[in-house]
């Protein structure tokens, strides 16, 4: 096996990777405080080029997510949103023949450093995808404490950590007499929220989101926004989307972007009421895309 | 057209009906001999020919030998090519090679064993029960891992992406979800695999060669029931040839049983 189980060794790898920034239960190997009050942290990207084999699918991208905001990533199919998204949580780069250039960064963590590990980037980086995918041998219980089973953690409190992340996505009322019954057995909103609450669980300081809603009927879509707009108190927060309403509701700010790069990137209501760029405007009012 | 096939079907059927027919004709009535599975072979030519204990015990150990080898190779290659090797020209390199295995004839898998372990006397015996079980690995090998790479394939990528977006390590999202995920599909393919080494011949005929007696020591020669059949049903003497029949309703009723437990574990996995 490529990776040995050294938890400790990762951590050490972060801390080493070497800077002070994200001060994280998973970085400093401390005990994990309160989830509650906890300062984001801001994510830049900085001449980002990202290739599947030949093909050059992101281009020289420059972005700054500031912290505890929401930022929405907008434009049409295979504009490379999504690629960005894996970027930043070196998820990218499992994609056969996938490549990156340039830098993420985490505050002053360098993501793509050599001396960084990707599993303990992943623990800081949280991701929730578009299709609910909760595991489907695990119980309700065991898919919101997969993150630490699957990352070794040892938790003395996994009960309370399983309620108090129901709780944060508004599940837990509904699912806390059948813990035991399988995930995959809820809903397909109730999954998606299974599925943040899985994220919310290992704690990370930010957490990507690539279209979560888009499987969704408009009630479960709903609950998955205005949880956004909860998560976001904690959480920076970078969300994929389809559905220009959706950015307009739940964004602080919004990128537009168009074959691989940035077009546009600024306040949300500015984006939808008065872009500077034509293209812009012309793909939030409908005209294309 | 439809008679047509109809009446090729009804062909096909034939051979298979009057297989079933003869094994019960000549073989159930075996079963309720007294000693039939009590006794081993007596060996002797005109006296009782005694049972086939030796027989099914000695078969059901090199299976299982065999088994306690090619299965977690077998599933430990799947996981090598599904999981890391990929489409890389080395993992489709075996994935060739173990479709040229598929169809190696079973008697090539015996004859290397008897020349790279029988004549050299390995392990310091000629024929032994344990060379034969590496013969039926060999040729089980292949089959479980086709099959296991089947299986391992159908688990979505996207529990994948989440196990690994979670800051799994990739062995663990093999051991904790990809295997959890998988395991019917990989029991049902383990146990056809182990049902076809059952009843092969080929490579038990000069590795194992066989014995009468009841023996558990895996370095000496011993009895199988394919090898059993192969020598009884060639004697001039009816009874003797009865035992032959006797033995093959034992082999395709166990043969049968691991193909149930094959199919049950499946509709279970699906449904």
């Amino acid at each position: 096996m490529n990776t040995p189980d050294t938890t400790s060794k990762e951590q050490a790898d972060v801390s080493a990777g070497g800077t002070p920034a994200p001060q994280s239960p998973q970085a400093t190997g401390a005990s994990k405080p309160a989830v509650t009050g906890k300062a984001g942290h801001a994510v830049n990207l900085k001449d980002l080029n990202a290739y599947y084999g030949a093909e050059h699918a992101i281009k020289d991208v420059t972005i700054d997510f500031p912290a505890n905001e929401v930022t929405a990533l907008i434009g049409p199919s295979g504009s490379g949103k999504s690629t960005v998204v894996r970027c930043i949580n070196r998820m990218h780069e499992e994609i056969p023949g996938a490549r990156a250039t340039g830098s993420v960064r985490l505050d002053e963590l360098d993501v793509y450093a050599p001396d960084v590990d990707v599993t303990a980037v992943r623990r800081l980086i949280g991701m929730v995808f578009q299709k609910p995918n909760p595991f489907p041998t695990m119980s309700i219980f065991d898919n919101v404490a997969a993150g630490l089973r699957l990352t070794g953690t040892k938790s003395k409190d996994l009960k309370d950590l399983v309620h108090r992340s129901l709780q944060s996505v508004g599940l837990w009322d509904e699912v806390k007499d059948r813990l035991g019954s399988p995930g995959i057995g809820l809903s397909g909103g109730q999954q998606q929220r299974l599925c943040i609450a899985r994220t919310v669980a290992i704690e990370p300081e930010v957490i990507l989101m690539d279209e979560p809603a888009s499987a969704l009927d408009p009630i479960s879509t709903l609950k998955i926004e205005e949880l956004i707009d909860e998560l976001k108190e904690r959480y920076t927060i970078v969300i994929v989307t389809h559905n220009m309403q959706q950015a307009a509701r739940v964004a602080n700010s919004t990128v537009f972007m168009l074959e691989g790069e940035v077009i546009e990137h600024d306040e949300t209501t500015k984006i939808f009421t008065n872009p500077s760029d034509e293209r812009t405007e012309r793909y939030v009012t409908g005209k294309f895309g | 057209m439809r008679g047509t096939l109809f009446a090729a079907t009804i062909v096909a059927l034939i051979p298979l009906v009057l297989v079933i027919y003869y094994l019960l004709h000549k073989g159930l009535s075996l079963w309720f001999t007294s000693g039939f599975f009590t006794t081993d072979p007596t060996g002797s030519f005109f006296g009782n020919p005694g049972g086939i204990r030796s027989a099914i015990l000695g078969s059901l150990v090199i299976v299982a030998l065999a088994t306690v080898i090619s299965i977690p190779i077998g599933i430990g290659v799947a996981l090598y090519l599904t999981e890391y090797g990929k489409q890389s020209w080395f993992a489709n390199t075996v994935r060739y090679f173990v479709d040229v295995m598929t169809g190696v004839p079973s008697i090539m898998f015996g004859l290397f064993i008897y020349i790279v372990l029988v004549t050299s006397r390995f392990g310091g015996s000629g024929y032994a029960a344990w060379k034969g079980a590496v013969a039926l690995a060999l040729l089980m090998l292949p089959i479980v891992i086709r099959s296991a790479e089947v299986v391992l394939l159908l688990v979505p990528s996207s529990l994948r992406e989440a196990a690994l977006a979670l800051g799994a390590p990739r062995w663990r999202v093999v051991f904790q979800v990809v295997l959890p995920t998988s395991l019917s599909g990989l029991l049902t393919g383990s146990l056809l695999a182990i049902a076809r080494g059952m009843g092969e011949t080929a490579p038990l005929l000069f590795t194992v060669a066989t014995a009468f007696g009841l023996t558990f020591n895996l370095n000496s020669q011993m009895n199988t029931m394919p090898f059993l059949i192969f020598t009884d049903i060639t004697s001039p003497r009816a009874a003797i040839q009865n035992i032959a029949w006797g033995t093959a309703l034992t082999l395709v009723t166990i043969v049968l049983i691991f193909n149930l437990f094959a199919r049950l574990i499946a509709s279970r996995s699906s449904a």
